[in-house]
């Protein structure tokens, strides 16, 4: 009980805040033309989705009409591969090798499991769909509730690693950025009145527009502090705030509307400088509470330097270098690097960015790593290549 | 496809034998069988007779070992089964969570052994 309320100040708090901040919301027509792109879109099928769905259709043998029964193909694909009668540690692997069509290492990386392991899972769970003869289909409404925790986690999961690729020297994937986009829109479409799937669009929205500004004219890496903010994208973010706003409104907080919310935070700072971040930190610890995740504690460190000082956030990030599996994430070292940095502690911010250097991350952030040791060296910057 | 709905509960789950809830129960697995054999989907079904009247035959190195009771003391018990045939899995579970072992027990839907072609 006393949660619920806790929750619900929580929703109409952070309601009230978004509303304050909003900007004119975008027109009419600007909804109309990104509906009609996301329906074609959805349209669109790309060769290799169509190859594993007629497999996949292959095993529901038996159909008398060899069809897909109602809704869109890759959502009944995706509903499908989110079965709760498939293993709960399968549906996410599937669904990526499935529906997204992320390499098994590619997989394998994002979840932090074992390529045997991914392979594995995935053979299972074809199996079962095979045998037990699962069938691709959107679930009617009474079911879908508990189907709907799986597919916006897929879906998050592939903007992720759209956003953070792994197994490429891009900075961003766009294919798998535009997939995600593509998919949370078709969701919203088919369950308009679910605050989740609102926020995850959202979220998505206001995260993807900065992928112009993520990038250099090098094609190297600009972090979030450095990135200019005039190419940012405009128009999505307005339409992800007002999707937020309006998901919130509802007054059922939960984890995709927090980070839509966090997303927003930083769409509505002109610069680096003027983020919220005391905001963004109370944001943070209220997405612990749905979600009690060290990637999401280290976010709140991070912001928590922001807002109180490098030595309050490191306090949190040493607590969870104490992890044998968070040890092995780059991004934990990197952040305890930049913050140590910040108080001064150069040769302790070297080790700490070593550290992530030894767990092999993508080659844009191992350039980023590269650069922050030879600034912390005393040394100009690499020169660039022409 | 066929389905085997293997129907599992504690020897003591569910409403005493006398009762009216049983009486109730022993309807509501009319009404679900009835259903299901109007739905189509019905190929046989049975309740047991309880575990203490099961006998467990095992032949090793050519002989045979019969004991009393049922193949492990377990809890949850076999109790009854239904055999379904259905176009999909969600449509066998369906009618297996009309089953009242369901909610006293569980209920383990597993697809028959296909032999040669669908």
């Amino acid at each position: 009980m006393a949660e619920d309320c806790a929750q619900e100040a929580c929703a109409a708090a952070l309601a009230q805040w978004l509303h304050d901040g909003v900007p004119a919301n975008p027109g009419g027509w600007l909804v109309a033309v990104a509906r009609r792109r996301a329906i074609d879109h959805l349209r669109r099928e790309a060769a290799r989705v169509r190859k594993e769905r007629e497999a996949v259709q292959h095993w529901a043998a038996g159909e008398p009409d060899g069809t897909v029964v109602a809704g869109d193909d890759q959502l009944a694909l995706l509903f499908a591969c989110c079965h709760p009668a498939l293993d709960p540690a399968a549906r996410v692997p599937l669904t990526l090798r499935i529906v997204c069509g992320l390499t098994i290492p590619s997989i394998a990386r994002l979840l932090l499991l074992t390529e045997p392991t991914v392979a594995q899972r995935i053979v299972r769970a074809k199996r079962k769909i095979r045998d037990a003869c699962i069938r691709l289909r959107v679930p009617d409404p009474d079911e879908r509730q508990a189907r709907l925790v799986s597919v916006l986690r897929v879906i998050y999961l592939t903007f992720t690693e759209g956003h953070s690729p792994h197994g490429t020297d891009a900075v961003v994937r766009h294919d798998l950025c535009d997939e995600s986009l593509r998919l949370a829109r078709g969701l919203h479409r088919l369950l308009p009145e679910e605050p989740e799937v609102s926020g995850l669009l959202a979220l998505i929205l206001l995260s993807a527009a900065r992928s112009a500004a993520r990038v250099d004219e090098n094609g190297a890496m600009v972090l979030l502090p450095d990135q200019d903010r005039s190419r940012w994208d405009r128009a999505r973010p307005a339409e992800g705030r007002s999707l937020a706003e309006e998901a919130l409104a509802r007054g059922r907080a939960g984890p995709y509307q927090l980070q839509a919310a966090i997303a927003a935070c930083h769409a509505d700072a002109s610069t680096s400088a003027a983020t919220d971040w005391p905001q963004i930190a109370a944001l943070y610890r209220e997405l612990l509470r749905f979600d009690p995740s060290p990637v999401i504690e280290a976010n709140r460190a991070v912001a928590v330097a922001y807002a109180e000082g490098p030595s309050a956030g490191l306090r949190i990030l040493e607590a969870l270098t104490a992890s044998p599996d968070l040890y092995r994430w780059p991004q934990l070292h990197i952040a305890r690097g930049s913050l140590l940095a910040q108080d001064g502690r150069c040769e302790d911010a070297v080790a700490a960015y070593r550290e992530a250097l030894l767990l092999e991350p993508a080659l844009p952030i191992r350039r980023h790593i590269a650069d922050e040791i030879a600034a912390l060296r005393g040394l100009s910057a690499p020169p660039e290549e022409t | 496809m066929k389905y085997m709905a293997l129907l599992y509960g504690e020897a003591n789950a569910g409403p005493a034998a006398g009762t009216p809830e049983f009486m109730e129960m022993l309807e509501e697995f009319q009404s679900a069988t009835t259903a299901m054999a109007d739905a189509g989907v019905l190929v046989d079904s049975s309740p047991l007779q309880p575990p203490q009247t099961a006998t467990t035959v095992r032949v090793r190195n050519g002989e045979t070992q019969l004991s009393d009771g049922p193949f492990a003391e377990i809890k949850e018990q076999l109790g009854g089964y239904y055999i379904l045939d259905c176009n999909d899995l969600d449509t066998a579970l369906r009618h297996a969570a009309t089953i009242p072992s369901a909610k006293y027990g569980s209920v383990e839907v597993r697809p028959l052994m296909v032999m040669g072609p669908r």
